[in-house]
């Protein structure tokens, strides 16, 4: 079913390729790394709107960092920005064979998306608010969360966050700055806004980061928070994961056919950049230019990562039944592990030996970190929450019916 | 007759329904080419066109705020919202305006929707997969709330429901989607093939909404449920071996409260049995008509078995599910008073 019927007038949006076909991404126009402008950031949004349909690139296909948008950044630093990618990959593979093996109810990886998360932590403050949703567990390992307490929270053991009561992936990290994951789509966006006008409220510079799905842009929510932004030039970065599918439906239901995701604040006065998500440095370059607007009080931005989502939505997908398989090789826009490896190397700062036995290191932190885990229990064996914990925190202290119901539930 | 899975059932309802009136269509989050979270609407698209089982965009208020235009413009929608735990973002379309429409325009605009969504727990989908918020439709006037549970009792009711003029709210328990499930979670689930109520017929056939269905006569004491709970009722009574009625009220909104005090007139005792929480969840309305109408019947008072007033948890899952023992426990409390 390809096209419309003849007897409506209704426009449906038809994905280009399905299950079958040859992955095609011939509509998508990658200009060249040389046409990105990078414009001074108290610039007038309305001077802006270019750049959000082009495409911020900072690596050229040499994996050669130039353009304007290039940013200066250590070799030290690119390396933990490949370390914490190569993590978070490595830590997701283990994850999603642990939940095939039924030791976890759920998981969900971030595959391809790595920079999206990684480079954009690297480029804000530790004390900027993080507002994700569940495909940005780059943002805790580049903040340092151990891989063992991300783990307990997936298997909802006695060192879990979340003390038992969240779906796996759905972390919290107060002490990171990082905020609770809704299960719900596109609450957080408002949300982020809210805390940046409290920071600027109490008269600090400290910002916001919030991230969405191209899917869940359709939300209310998502415009509730453009429109707050816009009115108190909140210093917000919103930023629109656009990994081109939202379970089974490519960005075209979302809106994606009619503009780009990163214009989406042009209406309200915000600028908005479109960036390779891919490309580790772009990611990087335009964090880092839109926190500095937001701190100068210049207002928010949003940031579109363009970008692919390399697997399935979850382990309770399977693409297979509405995209063709092998399209993450077709990707035109490359691997953003392998691109910021392969630029590493150009610089002389890594090498194919150097990455190996990272790869190695990581695999057994990895298997070392889950052992540890599993010590603290798992869903049906080892140490358990007490049951009481099912009762706490519904309320700040627990009130008489709860006490009580907590007492029936002991007695079983 | 075919054995059917609830999935099945309601693919089969829809697929008529379609077939029916080229007024009907379908709308909501990966419901089209894919088929479906669940696979309810598998093949629908592929059969009635894309302009007939749309995919929408990822906004809940906005599926029930178009459709409802599309109601009133005279198509007859079906939509489907992924999970009952995100029908939030519509709840001022669903409230203020569908429940409404009738009523603030003198009769004059309606839109005749049926909103289908996946509740209840039991799959480890922690609090937002799991919830039943039956409760919060029952309290809309206005809208009318339906709960199979067994694949005939879906289709036959899911045609219903789309057949009416007033808008519905189809709650479908996941649960019991693709086999019988009675709170034994080290038990594995029977293929609905197992169960009388999963031979379907092929044809088109309704089943009238406000209607309750005795499932199992009794003497001693009634059990009143629905959805999943129906069979986790059926399994602890047959596990206590004792003589109780289980009725599965099947609508929410309207109440067959007749058939319910028709049965408690007779054993004297009852209690209600629902996986949402206790604090004014439904057992709490049905409770109070019972008390209302059957006061000097009673020979005990009434038990309602509950979810605790949490939030849906992941790890203590099976805590907060009213299984059979704490069931068997509240009839015999319910037996032995008075
Ligand atoms: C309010 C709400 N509606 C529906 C869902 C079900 N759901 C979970 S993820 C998802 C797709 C989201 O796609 P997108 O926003 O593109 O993010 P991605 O998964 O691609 O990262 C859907 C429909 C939900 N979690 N919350
Ligand atoms: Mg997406």
């Amino acid at each position: 079913m390809h096209h419309n019927r003849p007897e409506t007038r209704i426009h449906i949006p038809q994905s280009p390729t399905r299950p079958g076909d040859k992955p095609d991404f011939s509509h998508i126009k990658i200009p060249p790394v040389e046409a990105g402008r990078r414009p001074a950031i108290d610039t007038p949004a309305h001077e802006m709107d270019d750049l959000a349909f082009g495409l911020v690139r900072v690596l050229d296909d040499q994996h050669q960092a130039c353009g304007e948008w290039k940013p200066h950044i250590a070799a030290q630093k690119l390396r933990d920005g490949l370390r914490y990618m190569l993590q978070v990959r490595l830590f997701d593979d283990h994850m999603f064979r642990l939940q095939r093996q039924g030791s976890l109810t759920f998981y969900l990886k971030c595959a391809g998306e790595e920079a999206v998360a990684v480079a954009a932590a690297q480029a804000l403050r530790s004390g900027d608010m993080l507002f994700p949703t569940y495909r940005q567990q780059g943002l805790l390992v580049a903040r340092g969360l151990p891989m063992v307490d991300m783990m307990c929270e997936c298997l909802s053991n006695t060192h879990d966050m979340n003390k038992g009561r969240q779906l796996p992936v759905l972390y919290s990290w107060a002490e990171g700055g990082f905020f609770t994951i809704s299960g719900n789509l596109g609450t957080q966006v408002p949300q982020a806004v809210g805390w940046a006008m409290a920071a600027a409220y109490k008269n600090n510079d400290d910002i916001a980061a919030t991230w969405i799905g191209d899917g869940s842009t359709a939300e209310g929510d998502f415009h509730y928070a453009l429109t707050f932004a816009s009115v108190y030039k909140a210093p917000v970065i919103i930023n629109v994961v656009n990994n081109q599918w939202a379970i089974s439906t490519f960005q075209a239901v979302a809106g994606g056919e009619n503009s780009t995701f990163a214009s989406r604040g042009h209406g309200f006065g915000i600028p908005g950049l479109r960036v390779d998500g891919n490309d580790f440095l772009a990611v990087y370059a335009a964090t880092q230019w839109a926190a500095e607007r937001a701190r100068a009080q210049a207002g928010p931005t949003v940031i579109e990562l363009y970008t692919y989502r390399a697997e399935g939505h979850s382990t309770s997908d399977d693409p297979s039944k509405y995209r063709p398989s092998h399209d993450y090789d077709a990707w035109p826009l490359g691997d953003p592990v392998e691109r910021l490896k392969q630029h590493l190397i150009g610089l002389g700062e890594w090498s194919e030996a150097q990455h190996e036995s990272l790869i190695e290191k990581i695999r057994s932190d990895v298997s070392a970190a889950y052992a540890e885990a599993e010590q603290y229990g798992t869903l049906d064996k080892g140490p358990r929450l007490s049951l009481s914990t099912m009762f706490e925190d519904v309320y700040k202290d627990m009130p008489d019916h709860l006490q009580k119901q907590l007492k029936q539930a002991q007695e079983g | 007759m075919a054995a059917m899975s609830m999935v099945q059932a309601l693919n089969n309802a829809m697929d008529l329904a379609l077939e029916k009136s080229p007024r009907t269509l379908i709308m909501g989050e990966d419901v089209g080419f894919f088929g479906g979270v669940f696979r309810c609407t598998e093949g629908l698209q592929q059969k009635y066109g894309a302009h007939r089982v749309i995919d929408t965009p990822i906004a809940e208020g906005g599926i029930v705020g178009v459709a409802i235009g599309m109601g009133v413009n005279g198509l007859r929608p079906i939509v489907e919202i992924q999970f009952a735990d995100y029908f939030y973002p519509a709840m001022d379309q669903i409230v203020s305006e569908l429940a409404r429409l009738r009523y603030r325009s003198g009769g004059e605009f309606w839109a005749p929707l049926t909103i289908r969504m996946p509740c209840g727990g039991g799959i480890y989908g922690g609090q937002t997969h799991s919830q039943s918020p039956e409760a919060l439709f029952a309290h809309v006037c206005g809208l009318k709330t339906v709960i199979p549970s067994t694949p005939y009792d879906a289709k036959g009711l899911l045609l219903a429901s789309i057949d009416d003029d007033n808008p519905l709210i189809f709650l479908e328990p996941k649960r019991i989607y693709n086999g019988v499930f009675d709170g034994d979670r080290d038990k594995a689930a029977t293929g609905w093939d197992q169960h009388p109520a999963g031979e379907v017929p092929e044809n088109y056939y309704t089943l009238p909404i406000g209607k309750a269905n005795i499932v199992r006569q009794g003497n001693d004491t009634t059990l009143i449920t629905y959805g999943t709970m129906v069979h986790v009722a059926a399994a602890a009574v047959e596990k206590a071996g004792l003589d109780v009625e289980i009725i599965d009220i099947r609508t929410i909104v309207p109440l067959d409260i007749d058939t319910l005090t028709g049965s408690v007139q007779k054993t004297g005792r009852c209690v209600i049995l629902h996986e949402a929480t206790r604090t004014s969840g439904f057992g709490a309305e049905i409770s109070a008509q019972i008390q209302e109408q059957c006061f000097w019947h009673l020979q005990a008072p009434i038990e309602r078995v509950t979810g605790w007033d949490t939030p849906y948890p992941h790890l203590f899952e099976w805590d907060y599910f009213p299984g059979q023992s704490r069931v068997i426990q509240a009839l015999q409390r319910v037996l032995e008073a008075g």
